[in-house]
């Protein structure tokens, strides 16, 4: 399983900036996933996975915490 | 947006906007249309038969959540890294039936008993004695002996008719390990032990000692997304679908399988790709009326009052308009410089309207050759569906 971090309201307002959208374009993930329950989570947070690429090595993935 | 995955920094790129949706849906279906002729459908892994080839595709595109033969990977820790250890583990997961475990069974008609001989050795390996067997007979109104290896079950109010059904129905008891795994096999795959199983239950298997948590998977993408979450069953998608691609010899870049993974995973949890996923919640009626059901979406849409933006591409190409994708996807944006127009009214009416139409002369050619980009597919279906409308 990739690793999931949650990210602070700075770091999430740089990633907005940084691809131009807001919440509802990002893909998300449920507050119940497994993962989330293990991390302290709520709505609207926004969780940055950083996944094992097959062909990219490391890639950087988001995903905005719903209901 | 988010797409660094599937366009490593290689000569992989894409240009933006370029729509790599119908690059890759051709990309995977080709290959499909291969897999048809061919019949080996199946074909077993480690003695366990597997869906493979065509089916086992529609299945995980589909999303289908009971699977034709779902199958777990079991991994153990180090402490159990011996024969005798994983074979031990292996029994755990295996389930036992009552059925397994009787020689021989008689129905005693004059004292309406079923009186049954159980296999002692078999019992010793599974390390279960009659009491467990009692135990795990929790039928109503019966009563259950048992000594040594032999079983009695008498019934309080069941007549000689009904005997025969209560045989059957216990004989299929469930009496120890994982309900629905059938078939349990112990390999050593590059120097590790690890189980195979037929049949799948993820989270009762990852509750039995010795089994680890952090490598132990399965092939049904739901039972990942309620066990390890979206990530985990991204992942199952992926590597499920490259590797029944792979097993038939064909080719596809795994990029393709990634991004469709992505939109299957978008929304947090799995969604199919075809009519009742990702296709039929498109917001645009037109678009879904070109994919499956025209008529259903266009009656809907007509009896609700809906209103169809025109954003997407299918329906751009049903209006015979530029397609919001490739270079169509780009205004041109000018700067008009407000003095001059201030200072003179009535004269820079003219000029204005010009640059308007010189604009509209720059977009044209280019929006040409985005229409041609578009597949043949598309376009065809666009066809197809667009004269209906016409006489609607």
């Amino acid at each position: 399983m990739p690793k999931h971090e949650i990210l602070s309201d700075k770091e999430k307002k740089e990633v907005m900036a940084k691809f131009d959208v807001n919440e509802s374009q990002l893909p998300k993930i449920s507050i119940s996933d497994p993962v989330m329950e293990t991390m302290d989570a709520s709505p609207g947070d926004i969780v940055r996975i950083t996944r094992n690429s097959k062909t990219a090595g490391k890639a950087v993935y988001y995903r905005v915490v719903v209901k | 947006m988010c797409m660094n995955e599937q366009i490593s920094k290689t000569k992989h790129l894409y240009s933006p906007e370029e729509a790599i949706g119908v690059i890759a849906a051709q990309s995977l279906s080709e290959p499909a249309t291969q897999m048809t002729m061919r019949t080996y459908h199946f074909a077993g892994t480690a003695g366990i038969q597997v869906t493979l080839g065509l089916p086992r595709i529609i299945e995980i595109f589909d999303a289908r959540k009971e699977l034709a033969t779902p199958t777990m990977e079991v991994y153990l820790t180090k402490d159990y890294q011996s024969a005798g250890k994983a074979k031990k583990v292996a029994e755990n997961i295996k389930q036992v039936k009552l059925r397994d475990l009787v020689v021989s069974d008689v129905i005693d008609l004059t004292n309406l008993e079923i009186i049954a001989k159980l296999d002692s050795k078999m019992m010793k390996d599974l390390e279960l004695d009659i009491e467990k067997v009692k135990k795990a007979i929790k039928l109503k109104k019966v009563k259950v002996e048992g000594e040594g290896s032999e079983l009695r079950v008498a019934s309080t109010t069941i007549d000689v008719k009904n005997l025969h059904k209560l045989k059957y129905k216990l004989m299929e008891l469930h009496i120890k390990g994982i309900k629905g795994v059938s078939q349990v096999i112990v390999n050593k795959d590059r120097g590790e032990w690890v189980i195979n199983t037929l049949g799948s239950n993820l989270k009762k298997v990852l509750k039995i000692e010795g089994v680890d948590p952090y490598r132990t998977k399965c092939n049904n993408m739901f039972e990942m997304l309620d066990v390890f979450g979206v990530e985990a069953a991204r992942n199952t998608i992926i590597e499920q679908a490259k590797y029944t691609l792979d097993e038939q010899g064909l080719n596809v870049d795994i990029r393709y399988i990634m991004l469709l993974a992505d939109l299957m995973t978008f929304t947090g949890e799995i969604k199919a790709i075809g009519r009742y996923g990702i296709a039929g919640e498109k917001k645009s009626i037109l678009a879904r009326a070109a994919f499956e059901e025209t008529k259903k979406h266009l009656i809907s849409a007509s009896i609700r009052n809906d209103r169809d933006e025109l954003s997407g591409i299918v329906e751009n190409i049903m209006m015979n308009q530029v397609i919001p994708a490739g270079t169509g996807s780009f205004d041109l944006v000018g700067h008009i410089p407000k003095e001059p127009m201030a200072a003179a009214k009535p004269e820079t009416s003219k000029p204005k309207k010009s640059a308007e139409k010189e604009s509209k002369k720059v977009a044209k050619p280019k929006a040409v050759k985005a229409e041609k980009k578009v597949p043949a597919k598309k376009a065809a279906k666009a066809k197809k569906t667009a004269p209906k409308k016409t006489k609607k």
